[in-house]
């Protein structure tokens, strides 16, 4: 087990390496100068050139390299150009407003998903399953952005039930578990967890299907033993799997909230990433995205090791 | 040799082979067909949209912005600008299909080599790339995509290659553990006894047995493809206005929703559509594949 | 049973000699990718194999058989050792190329030894196209042995594997080998998979085939029956190593090494007087991982003395001088007291 984990950490290292240096990489492969993307448009010549010493910019790449990873080690993700604020202060707030939509879209998406899954395996091969099937399909097509747009359309806009735009009422402000901000929370949460359900239905059917046709559950059946036994079992063999894709898939929503936060303007880390690049705030872009991919590259390690402490068959190095 | 074996050459019962087969059950699945017949409309119409469409799609006019569907002259309605949705819908189909189908293309032949190489020669080259792959692989792919067209900046070709880049390590890893897999089965120990070169055994043996699981995969990856691309474009990366575009029609549209909300949401029907027949595709093919005979 | 231990007669110059063959494989797995251990699957293997006769080998699964054959056609490369064909040393005086088209090999799968997306002449004609010939001459060649052995080419030509029985596969596939014309065809447990009554007709083709084509075999089995029934001589491997080798009347009547003598009496004899009351092995052959010292089986060995866990046992002659046999009883003066056995 030990010699598990060792693997599988020394495995992780190199690949966390090479996401910081794709994300260093990021604000050179911008098109212009790499010094405009610390400094405002503006700035004397004089300036560009202290600038350009004290960034390392006159450097070779991987001395730069070296200098932006001790400063970013130590928390430093440089200064965002828009705001003139610490790009690290301005991920704070957006990272917990991204972690709390993208949890409860996961969680919603993994009950539907379990339970449309489970269906389409128990009832498999009948119409059930098709229509079962039909709505994961749909789920793993639907552009999400557009999904909710027509959320707002029919909630906001037609019924004006839920609203449509924002984090809480009066623009800004801490978040709060009232009403007034819950409400809020229900059509981006509800818009994102159709991207994990169609997945999380497929694989639960896959599951359920796959453990059902096995023959000691056709024996179980045989004897009359069935349905609670029977779903016990299910859930019992297919939890490491639906908790591995769970980890993976809120993983992916932390990443992958930018359109759904642009659409429902929550002010999140996708929120962040859409004014990073409607601003060309490459600090702001290249900070952002590494603490995502770093987040994701974590999830992916703790998902393996709890996966491999409920099931030491996973161990396959 | 005789004249006897030259005659039965020429008179050997063939049996369909294997893609005759998949070929068969392909067109037999109604699923298939229906969606194989959206896809290509949608294609012929994108193509053939000066023809298809009934006006111009940038000419704008301030008198007659966001028209609802069913206005006479504008059965689909007009946009922000005036301009006819129809128009726009089948016109933005060229961008969109071009943006959301080519990084797989592209894609599918990149990531085929270099997961083939790897899997093929196995040893150090095989690290070597595929620890490089792991890298990329790191990042969700919605985020690698947003990274690098936010980092080059918009423009169709900025969001072509970042939606490349997205593709490669999907594709590669299929390709490489796929093809690991054959190169362990006997009959690719059984060319190398007869002296055949590595790359005639790949292109023989190799490539024939492996591509078809990699081609499925990557037609999955068309949808997701597809959705991504827009999505760029919805941003204000990929394509620029006024070029009309699905993703981009979306974004300008998204104000209009209090004014003409189902107006505004066609673009995005139209990605669903396409989505959702892609696949449909991939799924079909898929289960015509996966039998053996 | 009376032990020799004089010099081997000279015998003429054998169409294929082994010489002190060995591959170690690296176990990855270790910490930062490091080899975690070595496993000797074949440790200074040597043998001759005389033209026109059959060589049988055998031995537990994992012994090396299978290994030594790969090695001997260099699918996988051998870490040390030659390989001389007809006085000719592989690698120096003949090409890897042109000892595969001496020396071909039929595997044990016979659906996985076909690739599922080509038919039957296809698969056949690929070997001569590779080596220069043209497509309408491989086809032809093709269908000449697709006839010789026993399948109609006009039925079976244009087929693909799925489409042919387990022993109809393996006749595609002993064709395949006959292709490049060869001397030697090495049959890894060829007809193992087969049914008894299909495994019968193949190994009467291959019979057939070896008079009429003046064919040399290396017959790599674990079934001890047909071993016998199809071999001139055969040789006995224990973990990597050759334990035993002689005549296959010899070495069947009177075998020297208790581990052929454990092989043998674990096989069941349709004459009850001649089982032998010798108990047949017990339990797994050793990790090749980390071998035993000394002679390899000394651990499972009834008649180990100290000297077997100390010191590797060599080659002995044994009475019949084409016999021998890697055991410490048959030396005299090693400090073994023998197999306590007259006969």
């Amino acid at each position: 087990m030990l010699k598990y984990l060792g693997a599988r950490l020394l495995y992780t290292l190199p690949v966390a390496v090479g996401v910081s240096i794709v994300c260093f990489m990021l604000v050179h492969i911008a098109p212009g100068d790499p010094l405009t993307s610390v400094l405002p448009p503006d700035a004397s010549a004089q300036l560009q050139q202290e600038m350009r010493v004290i960034y390392g910019f006159d450097k070779p790449l991987p001395v730069q390299y070296g200098m932006w990873l001790l400063k970013t080690l130590q928390g430093d993700l440089g200064t965002s150009i828009a705001t003139g604020r610490p790009v690290a202060a301005e991920l704070g707030r957006a990272l917990s407003n991204t972690l709390m939509l993208a949890a409860l879209a996961t969680f919603i998406g993994f009950a539907f998903g379990s339970l449309f899954g489970f269906v389409a395996g128990y009832f498999r091969d009948t119409w059930i399953d098709k229509a079962a099937s039909l709505v994961s399909i749909i789920g793993v097509s639907v552009p999400h952005y557009w999904l909710g747009m027509v959320l707002v359309i029919i909630f906001s806009v037609q019924l004006n039930l839920l609203p449509a735009t924002g984090a809480g009422p009066g623009g800004s402000g801490e978040w709060r578990w009232d009403w007034a901000h819950i409400q809020h929370l229900i059509l981006p949460a509800v818009t994102m967890s159709v991207i994990p359900m169609g997945i999380v239905a497929r694989t639960v059917r896959a599951l359920v299907a796959d453990i059902l046709s096995q023959e000691f559950v056709t024996g179980l059946r045989a004897k009359g033993l069935l349905d609670f036994g029977v779903f016990r079992h299910v859930v019992k063999n297919a939890a490491p799997t639906a908790l591995a894709v769970m980890g993976l898939q809120l993983g992916y929503l932390l990443g992958g909230s930018i359109l759904i936060e642009t659409v429902f303007s929550w002010p999140g880390t996708g929120f962040l990433l859409g004014q990073a690049i409607f601003q060309r705030d490459l600090p702001l872009l290249q900070g952002t995205i590494l603490v995502l991919a770093m987040i994701f590259v974590a999830l992916n390690l703790m998902v393996d090791i709890v996966q491999s402490l409920i099931d030491p068959r996973v161990q396959r190095s | 040799m005789t004249a006897t074996t030259l005659d039965a050459i020429a008179t050997v019962q063939k049996s369909p082979g294997y893609w005759n087969n998949v070929l068969r059950r392909f067109r037999r699945d109604p699923v298939a067909m229906f969606a194989l017949f959206v896809v290509l409309a949608l294609i012929l119409m994108a193509v053939f949209a000066p023809l298809v469409a009934p006006a111009d799609p940038y000419r704008a006019s301030m008198l007659r912005r966001l028209r609802p569907i069913g206005t006479e002259g504008f059965p689909l309605g007009t946009d922000e600008l005036g301009r006819d949705m129809l128009t726009r819908l089948i016109y933005g189909g060229r961008l969109s299909l071009l943006m959301g189908v080519t990084p797989v293309i592209i894609a599918f032949f990149v990531g085929s080599f270099i997961g083939i190489t790897a899997g093929y020669l196995g040893g150090r080259v095989n690290t070597v790339l595929m620890r490089t792959i792991d890298v990329f692989f790191a990042f969700p792919s919605v985020l690698l995509a947003i990274a690098l067209s936010g980092a080059l900046g918009a423009g169709v070709f900025n969001g072509l290659l970042s939606l490349t880049i997205v593709f490669v390590p999907p594709i590669a890893r299929i390709a490489e553990s796929v093809t690991t897999a054959v190169r362990k089965i006997e009959y690719v120990e059984a060319a190398r006894a007869s002296g055949a070169s590595a790359f005639t055994i790949v292109r023989v043996h190799v490539l024939g047995n492996v591509i078809g699981p990699i081609f499925v995969y990557a037609t999955g990856l068309i949808s997701v493809s597809l959705i991504l691309a827009s999505g760029l474009s919805f941003l204000g990366l990929g394509v620029k206005p006024p070029e009309p575009e699905w993703g981009l029609m979306l974004n300008t549209l998204r104000n209009a929703i209090y004014v003409q909300p189902w107006v505004a949401a066609l673009p995005g029907l139209m990605i669903f559509i396409t989505s959702i027949s892609f696949n449909l595709l991939s799924d079909s093919l898929r289960s015509a594949m996966d039998v053996k005979s | 049973m009376s032990v020799f231990a004089t010099e081997a007669p000279a015998l003429k110059t054998p169409l294929l000699q082994i010489n002190d063959l060995t591959k170690h494989f690296a176990l990855n797995g270790g910490f930062l990718g490091r080899a975690a251990g070595v496993v000797r699957a074949v440790d200074g293997v040597s043998f001759d194999v005389a033209g026109g006769e059959t060589l049988g080998i055998v031995g537990e699964s994992g012994c090396g058989k299978s290994t030594t054959a790969r090695l001997l056609v260099d699918l996988i490369r051998p870490d040390s050792g030659q390989v001389v064909i007809d006085g000719r040393l592989v690698g120096v005086d003949m090409s890897v190329r042109e000892m595969r088209r001496h020396m071909q090999m039929v595997f044990q799968d016979s659906y996985a030894s076909l690739n599922p997306r080509m038919t039957m002449e296809d698969a056949i004609a690929f070997g001569p196209m590779v080596n220069g010939e043209s497509k309408a001459r491989a086809l032809g060649l093709a269908h000449e042995l697709l006839a010789k052995v026993g399948l109609e080419p006009v039925r079976f030509a244009g087929r693909y594997p799925h489409e042919l029985s387990g022993g109809q596969r393996q006749r595609v596939n002993i064709a395949r080998a006959l292709a490049f014309s060869p001397k030697i065809v090495i049959l890894d447990e060829a007809v193992s998979a087969l049914d008894k009554s299909v495994e019968a007709q193949v190994l009467n083709l291959l019979a057939d085939l070896k008079s009429e084509l003046n064919l040399t075999y290396i017959f790599i089995s674990h079934d001890l029956n047909v071993v016998r029934h199809i071999s001139d001589r055969v040789m006995v491997m224990y973990l990597g190593q050759v334990v035993e080798i002689g005549p296959v009347n010899s070495l069947y009547a009177q075998p020297a090494h208790p581990y052929t003598r454990a092989l043998l009496g674990a096989m069941p004899s349709m004459d009850p007087d001649r089982r032998t009351m010798e108990a047949p092995l017990a339990g797994d052959p050793p990790n090749p991982i980390n071998p035993p010292t000394g002679c390899r089986f000394h651990t499972r060995c009834k008649f180990a003395a100290e000297v077997c866990s100390q010191s590797q046992p060599i080659q002995h002659i044994l009475a019949d001088a084409r016999h021998y046999a890697a055991c410490h009883a048959y030396t005299p003066g090693s400090g073994h007291p023998g197999l306590g056995m007259s006969s």
